[in-house]
């Protein structure tokens, strides 16, 4: 299928949307009606066609957007990039796994060239047509790790593995749940999760550690996360909390269903061959309350899983103020039919809302 | 499946270096790129021996860049269980075996300001890898290598030749040794120790290490344990609902993959951790060999590595 690119915003206007096809393969987060934290990792090689999960490395129609968005991010504030200096071979190892991926996925969009150390590139949507010298940092305009990740939706941290840890040792950060790679830059892993609730009682780090360590060549892995957003923000940075912060306040009744959208994140883990770091792309996915409502299955869900979410989560993910708001639209779209397990729409099976 | 990816590689060359230690080349049986790797990786080799499925864990010693190709080094061990005599007198130029993809667990810390290197014997080849490595990057680094006599000094003449500055040897049949504490105090801060040989040589240089006020994180040692033939023993595996006989020549792990259960695993060589199993009731006595589990974990009973480690008594259940 030939994609076409919306031309859109993910600030000021907001002019971001999701066509029909987008909103069919979202991927919705709830395999079942409630949610807590577990460690629940899967293999990434593949899944149904044109889903979310068929690629390594998926492109869909915000890719140029969201680029020219990562491009404005970067230049109001550099240090959402940053690479410590031993983390440069991570960052080729980066480059090739993406190029290689992509031309292998999308040839009709990407292409990629190699004859020995000289490699040239084609990025088709973005007009980029390069040659340069593979190991070579003065033949690209960015390092390799910033030169790839603004051609590559989504979040990308490029982990240190050392002493049975995983070290934030670099990353290109500018679509973020509220977190901050220049906060984080060289932490370790128990270090940049320690705010986050619950999960640490129930010894989920201790486990997604050990999991992640033993991550090995040619067998990604990967998970769903999930928070809200009011409004298609993709820059919700701590940096930028005095201009998004304030927009919570401005949901109401009328316009939460265009504004309220659901986040996900694709997070994946790839081991790197040659440095053996481990990148874990984060790759963001917005979807507005009312069009998530067209899935009948999805509305009842979402309506169960919000209500019965407990308050230090509502909490943490920021919501906690809004949620009967939520409530209240969201009701409206469960009349307490039974749902199917798992996570896909199926619109041809579920039955449509009943209406009162 | 457990373990790391597979590849189906063919034989290419098998060189035999000195009396000890014989050299094989893979290359992949598609004719495709093997994948890059970094130095101090290993790959798991699977020997299949009439019966009995061997998988032993060797480092690659050949240039991680170089994808036409893995080479390994092996020494022949004429006491232990056959992975090694089975390499030595079976495999031939031209054999199909199947490999894993390769799994480092003795990776070089790229803050180094200097890679300080120690090898005992065969504990050179992943040391091969990461100079292929470190001389493409341009890295600073020093290797010291203890080997038994001139006759069994493999690699050496490649390199003293090739790196005549950077590479020290020592043959304990001169009575050479390592003058290690000379050695420590004459380093650079920020240098990186690396250590490969005898479990004797690794505890000497960690020790040592420790002695002075290294940090702990500085120093690096990998050291592979062959599981070693022991009495044979009974288990019953909870979950699995088997009760299995481990032989005197198998490892619990290998009984366990005979009897049609897929446990995990990634080195078998007791350095990963990937096949830790909790025990649920046991009377008798363990013989933990593994780096995994610490002392207290080691006389706690709740824990044991399958890979390299066995059991003396009348009763053990393990969760599996």
């Amino acid at each position: 299928m030939t994609l076409q690119f919306n031309d859109e915003t993910f600030r000021d206007d907001y002019s971001f949307h999701n066509s029909e096809r987008a909103i069919k393969r979202f991927p919705f987060p709830f395999d079942k009606d409630s949610y807590m934290y577990a460690v629940n990792m899967e293999q990434h090689r593949g899944g149904p066609s044109d889903s979310i999960y068929e690629k390594r490395f998926d492109v869909d129609e915000h890719y140029v957007s969201e680029m020219r968005d990562r491009a404005m991010v970067l230049a109001d504030d550099p240090l959402r990039c940053q690479s410590l200096p031993h983390m440069t071979l991570a960052g080729w190892d980066l480059l090739e796994l993406i190029m290689v991926s992509k031309s292998e996925d999308y040839p009709d969009l990407f292409e990629l060239h190699r004859d020995g150390d000289k490699w040239h590139w084609v990025n088709k949507p973005l007009g980029i047509d390069d040659h340069f010298t593979f190991m070579d940092g003065t033949t690209l305009p960015y390092g390799p790790m910033e030169y790839i990740t603004r051609q590559t939706q989504g979040d990308f941290c490029v982990l240190d593995q050392r002493d049975d840890n995983l070290w934030m040792d670099a990353g290109t950060i500018t679509t973020q749940a509220d977190w901050s790679l220049d906060f984080d830059i060289g932490m370790n892993f128990f270090e940049w999760h320690a705010p986050v609730p619950l999960a640490h009682e129930k010894g989920i780090f201790v486990r997604a550690l050990k999991f992640l360590l033993n991550i090995q060549q040619g067998a990604p892995a990967r998970r769903l996360n999930w928070t809200m957003t009011v409004n298609p923000l993709l820059d919700t940075s701590p940096e930028n909390y005095h201009k998004w912060g304030i927009q919570k306040t401005s949901l109401t009744p009328e316009n939460i269903g265009a504004k309220q959208h659901l986040r996900v994140e694709l997070q994946t883990f790839f081991r790197l061959p040659r440095s053996n770091a481990l990148v874990f792309p984060i790759r963001c996915y917005l979807c507005a309350f009312q069009d998530l409502m067209t899935v009948p299955k999805w509305g009842r869900r979402l309506h169960r899983v919000i209500r019965d979410l407990p308050e230090e989560l509502a909490t943490y993910k920021g919501f906690i103020d809004n949620r009967p708001m939520m409530l209240d639209y969201l009701s409206k779209f469960d009349d307490g039919l039974p749902t199917s397990n798992g996570i896909w729409p199926e619109i041809d099976s579920e039955p449509p809302l009943k209406s009162d | 499946m457990s373990g790391a990816e597979k590849i189906t590689v063919r034989v290419t060359e098998v060189t035999s270096l000195n009396e000890l230690v014989t050299r094989f080349r893979f290359e992949r049986l598609d004719g495709a790129l093997l994948p890059t790797f970094s130095g101090g990786a290993h790959t798991v080799v699977e020997m299949k021996d009439g019966d009995v499925t061997r998988l032993n864990p060797y480092s690659l010693m050949s240039d991680p860049f170089d994808q036409t190709a893995y080479t390994i080094s092996v020494r022949r061990d004429d006491e232990g269980r056959g992975g090694s005599l089975f390499l030595h007198n079976s495999v031939r130029v031209g054999d199909e075996m199947v490999i894993s993809n390769p799994v480092n667990l003795f990776s070089l810390d790229l803050r180094a300001k200097k890679h300080l290197m120690i090898a005992g014997g065969i504990g050179i080849t992943p040391f091969l890898a990461q100079i292929k490595q470190l001389d493409r990057a341009h890295g600073n680094w020093e290797l010291h290598y203890a080997c038994r006599s001139v006759a069994l000094g493999s690699y050496v003449d490649y390199l003293t030749s090739t790196h005549p500055n950077d590479v020290n040897v020592y043959y304990d049949d001169q009575e050479q040794a390592i003058d290690l504490e000379n050695l420590y105090s004459g380093q650079p801060l920020g240098t990186h120790v690396y250590v490969c040989g005898p479990k004797g040589m690794i505890n000497w240089v960690r020790g040592k290490a420790a002695e002075l006020g290294w940090p702990r994180e500085a120093i690096h040692y990998e050291e592979f344990l062959a599981p070693q033939p022991g009495k044979p023993f009974e288990v019953k595996l909870a979950v699995s609902n088997k009760v299995i006989q481990v032989g005197e020549q198998e490892s619990l792990l290998e009984a366990m993959e005979r009897s049609g259960v897929d446990a995990p695993y990634l080195c078998r060589g007791g350095a990963c951790g990937m096949c830790e199993t909790r025990v649920i009731d046991y009377t008798g006595n363990f013989i933990h060999r593994d780096h995994w589990l610490d002392d207290e974990e080691h006389s706690s009973g709740e824990k044991i590595m399958p890979c390299v480690s066995r059991f003396e008594g009348k009763t053990l259940v393990l969760d599996r």
